[in-house]
């Protein structure tokens, strides 16, 4: 039998859509940060810890969350990498713009890191253990871009 | 098999849209009225199985946000793609192998939170069916067809199952559409694929549910009454719908003997007082209702219409009110057993079939009900 | 009642970055068929299916019933398990539980992924919560970078040390024939190669991959008439602790800590190091060699790299880590836990060819993924007691 050709099928530009529900926790973190630039984190009252973000259960200790705690905005690099590698960013379907600074922030009285970009502009300045605090949008609309990144201090 | 038995079930209420509710917050409250229900904290839960999908929730890893909420930390633990009546036999069968004592099993979905049609879309081939624009709907009515001409069942039958499992759902707290309807009701309703109107159809829901199932030993932890597992299996028929003949339920057949033989139940018909099926649309309650071997062949239509399937009948189907009433895809099958459990309790209120003291429990995975799970639970030992 | 179990056949793809010539369900049955080929089997001895993958690499829903041409799924019971990257150990831990609950004798357990029908790091980055994560988030590879510099910095290690252990992998992975990476590098060449995201050079994590994996297990009642020196699975723990990438403790990975040390105590394993013949390890980036055998509990935290530079865990040493080269010269993710349970049970059964570890008596398998969750199962020559 003659080689028969392989086809390859597209599955086309459709996309899935979704509407995620923040819940109650998130709501307030994203409502506090877009009216008032305040950054809200809640206290576990059995074990103490302070989570960011904000979230209704303590895994740890499988209580329920109760008491509203502001941190920061300042905080420390817990650890980071740059990210240099290409890929599709899912939320846009393009190409996500590289290389980007990506840090495990703790802000101070907060015990879970925040993820989000720190600057780049100087490589050399981002190391683990060094402070920084968050640049925000003027026009903020209650998502995780009202951060636009995090400006290290040291 | 060893004897095992459910010991506490909890469930939110099954709505059209939750906005205010993660999927977290679902399972949170799922999970906390079923230890409530059992009596036990969650350091009496030995394992944990979740049970979600990755494309109704929008995520890979969907199990990921669901783990905190489930008391995974400290725990063995593992997730289920498909309905939570396969997260459940996962769960089962983790505490027959010895290893756990206790398992709980959780499942939710929010179908508000996509479009449930591009979603169902994707259960599709790539290569051979996509393109063509099939969803569970229209997969449904082209089964419907095949099986009402096979079978002589007629739109006003499909109809009457509409009204009754409507009408069930008024004594149902959770459920998501009570409704007082009639036969004119649901043929006058929208045509959305023939021959399915749209009171033909389920609708879109967002729920979460929780059971809790214990091996014989650690059942008096329970404070309620434990309903025993007497059977269980699962089949699936062939994945083309073209390659299976839609008129018929092979699977689902074959399925249920091995339950039924489990169970010891050598005529179901008789030695079932009610059932709790997967009518995702009415045509297959009918079909399940025959496959189950709860009807003879082709006659599930004229039994419904005798009433030998409504409440106070001989065979009450879908007391709850059945998927009709509220759909949340991945939970449906948990909700099923869940109610179940009330019934074999005699928690039931209005909807309380009286003697009942073995119920099956049906939930499926994929189109036109390819791969279904068959469960036999009761009162006794 | 509950029944021991026991691996008594294998069959894996021959894995690679593409395969065009095959669909899915065509790459699912060359594994099925090989594995049955190896227990001597037919298709109408197996009594139950268990399937996974990571849906979105494939964008195909209810994997479990479209699958079935390739699986030989129909009319047989079929239940699909996902759980990220730990998909095919979650499934190794499936399959035993589900023969060992007696209602099935003979279960194959099948895990697969066609990676090149999507991107990898596109769909992984839709595994995290789309609020808070997906902002940053850029798949598996940055959330290991964080974990590797995190360790980096506290020991005082560089990337030379991981390279060591990517060093190690792609020697092995010439040894076998099913792996994708069948070439020598040196550290010069990890250290050159492109910095994906500091610390972590290309040639410092795993590929993408086609490929399918097959695992038949049996109950004690059939195992050794199936196969007269089958893998006996001693033990299954896992721990995926965390829900949110905020939460986890930086450079360390606790869920391998718990999840090792219950199975050690499950199976009586007092000394890990001297009891255990050989490891196959979810390693998806050089780092983990490291960071992840001394949460394991193989030799204590800050140890690690001086013990690779060793070469105890060389072909050859103490206790060698991934004969078959492991994830860093293969990973077809929803087979790679998976892969990693028919490896470790070939070393057991004797059938690891050029790859064998002389004299294994006991062996282990890892699974990762998820928010830095681990599945972990003991294998033994004898049947566990």
């Amino acid at each position: 039998m003659a080689e028969i050709e392989r086809l390859v099928i597209h599955s086309g530009e459709g996309g899935q859509p979704f509407n995620y529900a923040v819940g109650l926790h998130g709501s307030k973190f994203l409502t506090e940060l877009r009216d008032n630039k305040r950054l809200m984190g809640i206290r576990c009252p059995a074990c103490g810890k302070v989570y960011i973000p904000p979230r209704r259960v303590c895994g740890a200790c499988f209580v329920e969350n109760t008491e509203w705690v502001e941190v920061g905005p300042k905080g420390v690099i817990g650890t980071y990498t740059i990210v240099r590698y290409a890929f599709i960013d899912p939320e846009t379907g393009h190409q996500k713009p590289v290389p980007y600074g990506y840090g495990f922030i703790r802000f101070d009285g907060a015990d879970t890191y925040f993820q989000h970009f720190v600057e780049i502009t100087d490589e050399s300045r981002l190391k683990i253990g060094v402070r920084v605090e968050p640049v925000f949008a003027e026009e903020r609309k209650g998502t995780i871009r009202d951060i636009l990144y995090f400006k290290i201090l040291d | 098999m060893d004897r095992c038995a459910i010991i506490g079930f909890g469930m939110t209420a099954i709505e059209a849209r939750k906005p205010g509710s993660t999927f977290a917050d679902m399972v949170w409250e799922a999970v906390n009225k079923a230890l409530d229900d059992a009596g036990i904290t969650i350091k009496d839960v030995e394992n944990v199985i979740t049970t979600s999908n990755d494309f109704f929730d929008g995520r890979t890893i969907s199990c990921m946000a669901v783990g905190d909420a489930s008391g995974v930390r400290e725990k063995n633990c593992s997730c289920t793609e498909g309905d939570g009546t396969f997260g459940a036999f996962y769960g089962l069968s983790r505490i027959l192998s010895g290893a756990y004592g206790t398992t709980l099993v959780t499942a939710h979905s929010k179908g508000s939170e996509s479009v449930s049609s591009l979603i169902t879309n994707a259960a599709f081939d790539p290569i051979y069916e996509r393109a063509l624009g099939l969803d569970a709907i229209t997969a449904a009515a082209l089964q419907a067809n095949a099986w009402m001409k096979a079978t002589g069942a007629t739109s006003e039958q499909l109809a009457m199952v509409s009204v009754k499992n409507h009408g069930n759902a008024r004594h149902n707290p959770y459920a998501q559409l009570p409704m007082e309807i009639t036969v004119k009701d649901v043929l006058e309703s929208e045509m959305i694929a023939d021959p399915l109107h749209k009171l033909d159809c389920s609708p879109v829901s967002d729920g979460a549910c929780a059971i809790l199932i214990a091996r014989e030993g650690l059942v008096k932890k329970g404070r309620k009454k434990p309903v025993w597992i007497g059977g269980v299996n699962f089949c699936s028929d062939a994945y083309f719908l073209g390659d299976r003949d839609l008129a018929k339920a092979p699977a689902l057949t074959k399925a249920a003997q091995k339950a039924y033989s489990m169970a010891g139940v050598a005529n179901p018909a008789k030695e079932i007082q009610a059932a709790e099926v997967y009518d995702a649309f009415t045509h297959q309650e009918l079909m399940w209702i025959e496959a189950l071997g709860l009807a003879e062949a082709g006659q599930a239509g004229a039994d419904l219409a005798k009433g030998r399937f409504a409440l106070g009948g001989a065979l009450p189907v879908n007391p709850s009110g059945g998927l009709l009433s509220g759909h949340p895809v991945i939970a449906a099958g948990l909700y099923r057993m869940a109610e179940a459990v009330r019934q074999l309790r005699g928690e039931a209120g209005a909807a309380q079939v009286d003697g009942a003291k073995r119920v099956v429990v049906q939930g499926m995975n994929g189109l036109c009900g390819q791969s279904h799970c068959v469960w036999v639970l009761e009162s006794g030992k | 009642m509950a029944k021991r179990v026991a691996v008594v056949g294998t069959g894996q793809t021959f894995h690679k970055s593409h395969r065009p010539d095959v669909n899915g369900q065509e790459l699912i049955n060359e594994a099925v068929q090989r594995a049955l080929e190896d227990a001597d089997l037919t298709l109408k001895d197996i009594d139950a299916i268990v399937i996974g993958n990571m849906d979105h690499f494939e964008g195909i829903n209810y994997v479990d019933c479209w699958s079935v041409d390739g699986s030989g799924g129909t009319m047989k019971p079929i239940i699909k398990l996902t759980t990220g990257g730990t998909t095919g150990s979650t499934l190794a831990i499936g399959g035993y539980h589900i023969t060992a609950s007696g209602l099935f004798d003979k279960v194959l357990v099948i895990g697969w992924e066609k990676n090149s029908e999507s991107d990898t790091t596109g769909a992984i980055t839709t595994a995290f919560d789309p609020v808070w994560d997906r902002l940053v988030f850029a798949g598996a590879i940055a959330a290991l970078a964080a974990e590797g510099m995190a360790y980096m910095t506290e020991f005082g290690i560089t990337d030379r040390d991981a390279a060591r252990v990517s060093v190690r992998d792609r020697k092995h992975a010439c040894n076998n024939p099913h792996a994708q990476l069948r070439k020598e590098i040196t550290i010069e060449d990890v250290l050159a190669s492109p910095m994906l995201s500091d610390p972590v050079h290309l040639l410092d994590v795993c590929p993408r991959t086609d490929g399918a994996c097959a695992v038949i297990m049996a109950s004690e009642d059939v195992a050794e008439k199936i196969c007269p020196n089958p893998a006996w699975i001693w033990g299954t723990a896992n721990r995926h602790t965390y829900t949110y990438v905020g939460d986890f403790k930086l450079g360390e990975i606790d869920s391998m800590k718990y999840a090792a040390a219950e199975l050690w105590k499950k199976c009586g394993i007092r000394e890990p190091r001297k009891e255990i013949d050989v490891i196959e390890l979810y390693q998806p980036y050089s780092f983990a060699g490291i960071i992840w055998i001394e949460a394991m509990g193989i030799i204590p935290r800050g140890k690690g790299s001086e013990y690779i530079w060793s070469g105890a865990t060389d072909m050859g040493g103490e206790l060698p880590i991934n004969p078959s080269g492991g994830v860093i010269a293969c990973n077809p993710i929803g087979a790679t836990g998976l892969i990693r349970c028919a490896e470790a049970c070939g070393q057991i059964r004797g059938k690891a060819d050029q790859r064998q570890v002389p004299d294994v008596k006991l062996a282990v398998s890892t699974g990762f993924g998820g928010c830095y969750w681990t599945d972990i199962l003991l294998y033994g020559k004898k049947k566990p007691s």
